[in-house]
């Protein structure tokens, strides 16, 4: 299992757009994948779930990954949170 | 408000919020969507493969159904508009829940549609207690595709042809419906829930469906077939009007759609210039009616309260407590633009039953003269502005300054009103912006001085042009000695305009010259800041800002600053426009 922390670049959070980009993402690796945010943990292959996390701009989310590719999968999501889903 | 009740007794009349322009006039269609009810069933295991085969029907059905809309929406209102649906889409085809959902079929032998119901529900209610207003929006999304899947599985069919057109009148509207039912020559819609920001009002303003939310209890009032007027410009909602009613609602609609069609594309643009002059372009306001009139129009605020038109027709000056209700209104509805209450600007021609009777009231007690003299009335008009203005989009004018004292002495006044609510413990803007009117001479030959103690000058054309030609406009026999464009009379903006830059206060307009466009470009030129201007001529003025250069505009004015008659002045000005502007009147 490896965790890494991402924080929200984009303006508008983790609207529509970059929820469906993140959990898009996500379905292409094996590996499980949770997220956490202020203790609450959700599946984030799951858009609802994405959804209910409520995540603004400079929200703070650990990202947790075990199971084939999990690294390969963290370094992507992370590289995705870094380049803000590459939103204008 | 002062005349009487223009509504006949049978009629019923109803005030929501205006969500989307237009007036709707026609029958009532009361759209009745049940919510689907749920009941927990146990099953048994042999049961289990064909719950999970409804469900997974219902879903394939649902998911069916919002790809029509979706298409029929993108047709209709481009790609942009389509989100809403998107983010449905992407809950039905969440492998994740379905497969919690699944599983929850499996284990605990219970009905699909309690399992769907109870697991969304957690998601539900999450988002629902969000402080996040997108993800607090998101839930209604949620809870709509929730009964779409229900709906599914209990094979209810939902009505979405209509015959004829009619004002849809509903307890609330999703956006699939929204949008699904304007496939119907739908003339309105109008519901007892929902805010201004609610799917019902996007998608109307999206399909330019004339449409008012919160109406509360319409949807229990409202009869089928019933006539009904909807306006939603101002959110009110009339049962079975009168013909006079109809009749007033039918002509409201012809000026609001004439003008809409002068301002359209306007509207949400800045009054810019070629090269990047940002100026103020407000309106001048006397009655609240046309203030739904005025949000329409994309203005930058409001230049010009006149605040003498609470007592026009009165016997008695109003109470703080009334005049602290309309500026309150004032304020609210134009948040977060500003308003510019000008104090009581009482005397000469807009007397209320005054008992002084004077030779020369134009050169007498009137304006600001007037409330210096009656320093109670003065004070208790500060205080109400002064209430008004927690959302800190207040200012106050005072009209008719001829000297510096009488600028200092109503600021004290008006620090004494500060003081009172102070201790009162009533909350007010503290910097609160003062300006004041130029339009007596004197004023504009001292404009530095009162620059140093105000935030803003305004400049009175009408009563400016007046005392600096000494022409009475109301007087035929030497009225078209009222000249705008006399030599004088731009020498003295000029001298006002410049003055008050180099004081650091903005200088604006809010005579009748601002809304005159043959003098737009001379004004711009001049440096004016602020066109403050009558409501109707917002959408020329703002077409004329924004095809000049600022930098033409000041060779303009150089020009017109050297010629030395009015009739070479307004040819000068003419043959600019003829050229430029050759479908705006000039006269």
């Amino acid at each position: 299992m490896i965790q890494c922390e991402v924080t929200i670049k984009n303006r508008a959070g983790l609207h529509t757009r970059p929820a469906a980009t993140l959990v898009k993402l996500a379905a292409k690796y094996k590996a499980e994948f949770f997220i956490e945010k202020d203790g609450i943990e959700i599946n984030g292959k799951s858009i609802i779930g994405v959804m209910t996390l409520a995540a603004e701009q400079g929200s703070k989310l650990l990202l947790r990954f075990s199971g084939e590719g999990e690294e390969e999968a963290c370094r992507a999501m992370v590289d995705l949170f870094e380049r803000g889903f590459d939103e204008k | 408000m002062k005349t009487e009740d223009p509504h006949k007794k049978e009629e019923t009349v109803l005030k929501g919020i205006p969500a989307s322009p237009g007036i709707a006039i026609g029958p009532v269609y009361v759209y009745v969507k049940h919510t689907p009810v749920i009941e927990e069933r146990s099953i048994l295991p042999e049961e289990v493969e064909h719950e999970l085969d409804r469900l997974e029907q219902a879903i394939a059905r649902s998911h069916k159904e919002l790809r029509k809309i979706l298409e029929f929406a993108e047709k209709k209102l481009g790609e942009d508009k389509v989100k809403i649906f998107e983010a449905q889409l992407m809950f039905l085809e969440d492998a994740v829940l379905f497969d919690a959902v699944d599983a929850r079929i499996r284990g605990e032998l219970k009905n699909a549609e309690f399992v769907v119901q109870t697991e969304i529900e957690k998601y539900h209610r999450i988002m629902l207690a969000s402080k996040d207003e997108y993800t607090h929006e998101r839930a209604n999304d949620v809870e709509d595709v929730r009964n779409r899947i229900l709906r599914n599985l209990q094979e209810q069919r939902v009505i979405s042809r209509l015959e004829g057109s009619s004002v849809i009148v509903s307890q609330n509207l999703t956006a699939p419906d929204t949008v699904i039912l304007s496939r119907n020559a739908v003339l309105g819609y109008a519901t007892d829930i929902g805010g201004i920001t609610s799917h019902t009002a996007l998608l109307s303003r999206a399909l330019k469906i004339p449409a008012v939310v919160g109406l509360k209890t319409i949807s229990h009032q409202a009869h089928d077939a019933e006539q009904i007027v909807l306006d939603g410009y101002s959110g009110e909602v009339v049962l079975d009007p009168s013909e006079e009613t109809v009749k007033r609602f039918e002509a409201k609609r012809v000026r609001y759609q004439e003008f809409e069609a002068r301002l359209s594309g306007l509207r949400d643009l800045p009054a810019e210039t070629l090269d990047h002059r940002r100026v103020e372009l407000s309106v001048n306001v006397e009655f609240e009616q046309e203030l739904d009139f005025i949000k329409l129009q994309g203005a930058d605020g409001i230049g010009l309260y006149r605040s003498e038109y609470l007592i026009v027709g009165k016997e008695v000056f109003p109470t703080e407590e009334e005049q602290f209700n309309q500026y309150k209104l004032l304020a609210e509805t134009m948040y977060p633009k500003h308003v510019i209450i000008r104090t009581f600007d009482i005397g000469g021609d807009k007397v209320m039953a005054q008992s002084v009777k004077e030779n020369n009231p134009f050169l007498g007690w009137r304006g600001i003269r007037v409330l210096l003299d009656k320093p109670e009335l003065f004070l208790e008009q500060l205080r109400a502005i002064l209430r008004a203005s927690t959302r800190k989009n207040v200012a106050v004018m005072f009209p008719m300054v001829s000297n510096l004292s009488e600028v200092r002495r109503a600021k004290k006044i008006l620090d004494q009103a500060k003081h009172q609510l102070r201790k009162e413990g009533i909350p007010f803007d503290a910097r609160l912006k003062v300006g004041v009117m130029i339009e007596v001479p004197s004023a504009a030959v001292i404009a530095e001085d009162l620059a140093e103690e105000v935030d803003f000058l305004s400049i009175g054309t009408n009563d400016l042009i007046q005392y600096v030609l000494a022409v009475d406009r109301g007087n035929d026999v030497v009225s078209s000695l009222y000249q705008e464009f006399n030599p004088a009379v731009v020498r003295f903006l000029r001298r006002i305009i410049d003055r008050g830059k180099e004081k650091g206060v903005w200088v604006g307009m809010c005579g009748e010259m601002a809304g005159d466009p043959l003098a737009t470009i001379l004004l711009l030129g001049l440096g004016l800041d602020e066109f403050s201007v009558v409501p109707n001529m917002l959408p020329e003025i703002k077409k004329i800002i924004r095809s000049v250069k600022y930098s033409e505009a000041q060779k303009v004015a150089k020009q017109v600053l050297m010629l030395k008659t009015e009739v070479e002045i307004k040819d000068l000005l003419k043959s600019i426009m003829q050229k430029k502007f050759p479908d705006i009147p000039t006269d």
